[in-house]
């Protein structure tokens, strides 16, 4: 039964190959071994921890699993990593009625404000330069705004990507209102016939009271306008259980509509979201595999779990 | 939120209910809390299987000392173990001829940039005379960045044009050798440790530029990864310590204790906030109980310190022994509490604090319930502020609409006000509780 469930995403491969073979790939050897003992149960518990998936979270897979041993559902090894990677996707399913699909995850058709949000140094603004040029080859019509006064020079930094990408950029002065900066994008979409307005903020660290709170304010301004509105979290795969502290907080202040994930080219597997997007009920829009302008996929959980699970020799396990 | 490992253990004994001899049984059921936890700060699980395996070698078959319960010997233990792990705070080494070399690394948005200008800062005040190297072509704006940091800091930014960084680096250690200053801080592009042709760039320009310090920059928030990110940066360019940066939000920091384990080098500074002061020299027996979820007392007294204005804790102290405190002295004291930070971060760093509060059946202190009690003061004329029981119903009823709460709200903020002027009498006359003596000092 476990043919290819998922289409095959290239890139998302590309990202994921470098290291299934040495880390997540292990749980296919430690799975292909027929018999099912306590030590295939610590293998995986390691595996999963191993990932960031989290104690809380693989815990609670690892009962499920053992209680459907118990049922005689798995037999072999291989029936349980079946049965895991089942398990890993379901956790993963975008919330219903929230599918991912044309004309781009989660945008309909009009105008649409998408809020880029997240800790320092996840990505953010690599990952507007992406989104602008993924939603630009969608049909869309795309303006950046530069909501980042805060950092020295963090304005310059989206504004270059502008330039390349040939995207019109409202610009900012270091010390700004962010807010206005909004204000400013959304009725220069309007004056121009323009219908994706991507707002970069400041990198804030979730436990900042004050920056949270206009980061609140931020959202309130483009409510106000009546467009439909969407906050996206950028998170770094290399973060830790921190992720989840952060996704809750800022659900909290800005709302949490979509997950990006970040920097799934190096060797962090991104564990967290299996903890995030089921208790937040915020689906994984895209994940970005490298710095380039075109290292961007949409999220695809059969192909996200399934590529971890690959054993290394370039091609998905068909069995 | 996590809680604290030792009032989980203390859950663990209390269950066992022993004394005495800590058997294998006590110290695996207390060992297994020790891994939750080390696990939930996102300690590596392998450096976690070595350190519990060393502590229960240490643990099984110790007497239980006198003064302790089972569960503070072990965590006695255990925090022994990981302070010794973490090493000690160590200074940054300068070259026998200058200028001393200084090589910011790390991987993408791990804060080197930042930490560069907070590093050049810190050694002036030292009385040297730094220059900051912009040696990342790579990102967008990244030279603009330390350009702007370097500017308000009055520090010298060395740029070149279209050069390669190993060339631009050694170019700068040229210009500094001729200018006299020193150290040189390498701010170098951040990278993917297996990025096999940016990690060869690192390689090379260490080899040119012949740094006295190669550091690691790690931002407190990685995860389970942190051990082949410094494995790999350790063979190529070989490291001689850390940075741990964004320590102002809430991650326990366990990555620290994995980098420490694989590489040993030293954890050399802190970056606990965006401003160009915010780096802090590292503590082990902080960061030891913070990894462990014991709370952060130190942390909390020193940030009071920076955020209490002295003369009026005074005044305030005066107020108090004279028991003349009232509502106007509270609301300026709840307002300085509240520049602490917020108020569920403030309750994490005192030990037993969040398990009281589950107790007493108090799910947090909302952010909001202050404001409220903000609110309702602000609605007092001052008068009313320096003699509360004046207020009668009428008093009661306007102050209410002022505010936005109903009567019963202000009633209970003037309960509860009673209730501290009746405590703060007791303290007067002497009676201060023991463990919050040091506080008043």
């Amino acid at each position: 039964m476990f043919r290819r469930l998922f289409k095959k995403d290239p890139q998302l491969e590309e990202g994921v190959k470098k290291t299934r073979a040495s880390f997540f790939g292990r749980i296919a050897v430690v799975l292909g071994r027929t018999q099912i003992s306590e030590e295939t149960w610590n293998e995986v518990e390691e595996l999963l921890i191993g990932a960031d998936v989290g104690v809380a979270a693989t815990e609670a897979l690892l009962d499920r699993l053992r209680l459907r041993f118990a049922r005689g559902e798995f037999r072999t090894g291989e029936d349980l990593n079946v049965g895991l990677q089942d398990e890993l996707v379901e956790l993963l399913r975008p919330p219903k009625g929230q599918l991912p699909g044309l004309p781009g995850p989660g945008l309909n058709e009009g105008l649409a404000v998408v809020l880029v949000i997240g800790v320092n140094g996840v990505g953010k603004t690599t990952t507007i330069a992406k989104l602008g040029n993924y939603w630009r080859g969608q049909g869309r019509r795309v303006i950046l705004a530069a909501g980042d006064t805060f950092r020295a020079a963090g304005s310059a930094q989206l504004e270059v990507w502008a330039d390349r990408l040939g995207l019109p950029c409202i610009g900012s002065q270091s010390g700004a209102d962010p807010g206005s900066i909004v204000f400013d994008a959304i009725s220069a979409a309007k004056a121009r016939g323009l219908d994706t307005v991507i707002v970069d903020t400041a990198g804030r660290l979730h436990t900042k009271t004050n920056l949270m709170e206009e980061l609140r304010k931020i959202r309130r301004i483009v409510e106000r306008h009546e467009i439909p509105s969407h906050s996206l979290l950028v998170l770094d795969a290399t973060t830790g259980q921190n992720a989840i502290l952060q996704a809750r907080a800022f659900a909290d202040a800005a709302g949490l509509d979509g997950i990006v994930v970040t920097k799934l080219d190096g060797t962090a597997r991104g564990g967290m979201v299996f903890s995030i997007v089921p208790e937040l009920n915020a689906p994984v829009w895209f994940v970005g595999t490298g710095e380039q302008v075109d290292d961007l996929s949409e999220f695809d959980p059969e192909a996200f779990v399934g590529a971890l699970f690959d054993s290394g020799n370039g091609e998905s396990r068909d069995v | 939120m996590f809680e604290s490992i030792s009032e989980k253990l203390q859950g663990v004994f209390d269950r066992l209910g022993k004394k005495g001899k800590l058997t294998e049984k006590d110290v695996d059921e207390a060992l297994r809390e020790v891994r939750l936890a080390l696990l939930e700060a996102d300690v590596n699980f392998k450096v976690v299987r070595t350190f519990v395996a060393r502590v229960r070698e240490r643990a099984v078959g110790i007497e239980v000392l006198e003064s302790l319960t089972p569960a503070q010997q072990v965590v006695k233990i255990v925090n022994e173990e990981m302070v010794g792990l973490l090493g000690e705070s160590a200074r940054l080494s300068t070259a026998p001829s200058p200028p001393t070399v200084i090589m910011l690394v790390g991987l993408q948005g791990s804060g080197k940039t930042t930490t560069a200008s907070k590093v050049a800062l810190h050694l002036r005040k030292l009385g040297q005379m730094p220059l900051l190297v912009a040696a990342d072509p790579y990102r967008p704006a990244a030279i603009t960045q330390l350009q702007v940091l370097g500017k308000q800091l009055d520090i010298p930014v060395y740029t070149k044009e279209g050069a390669s960084p190993p060339d631009v680096c050694i170019e700068a250690v040229r210009e500094a050798r001729s200018t006299g200053r020193t150290p040189v801080i390498l701010d170098t592009a951040g990278r993917l440790h297996i990025d096999d042709e940016l990690m060869a760039e690192l390689a090379q320009i260490k080899r040119r530029t012949t740094p006295t310090e190669v550091l690691l920059v790690v931002d407190a928030m990685t995860g389970q990864d942190a051990v082949k990110v410094a494995e790999a940066f350790h063979q190529r360019v070989g490291l001689t310590g850390l940075v741990l940066t964004k320590m102002d939000g809430d991650a326990r920091g366990g990555a620290a204790l994995s980098i420490r384990e694989v590489s040993g080098v030293p954890i050399k500074f802190l970056g606990t906030g965006e401003r160009p002061e915010a780096l802090e020299l590292f503590h082990p027996d902080r960061l030891a109980s913070r990894i462990l979820g014991m709370g952060d007392v130190l942390s909390l007294i020193e940030r009071a310190q920076e955020v209490f204005d002295q003369d009026r804790a005074q005044e305030l102290q005066k107020k108090m022994r004279t028991a003349t405190f009232d509502l106007e002295d509270f609301l300026d004291q709840m307002q300085q509490v509240r520049k602490l930070g917020p108020m569920s971060q403030l309750v994490d760093m005192i030990p037993g604090m969040s398990r009281a509060m589950k107790h007493s059946g108090q799910a947090s202190i909302e952010e909001g319930d202050l404001k409220q009690i903000e609110a309702i003061i602000l609605s007092m004329t001052p008068h009313e502020r320096q003699h509360p029981e004046i207020i009668g119903g009428s008093r009661r009823k306007r102050i209410a609409k002022g505010s936005g709460t109903s009567a019963a709200d202000v009633n209970q903020l003037l309960n509860q006000f009673k209730q501290a002027q009746q405590m703060m009498k007791a303290v007067a006359g002497g009676k201060v509780p023991r463990n919050m003596a040091h506080l008043f000092r």
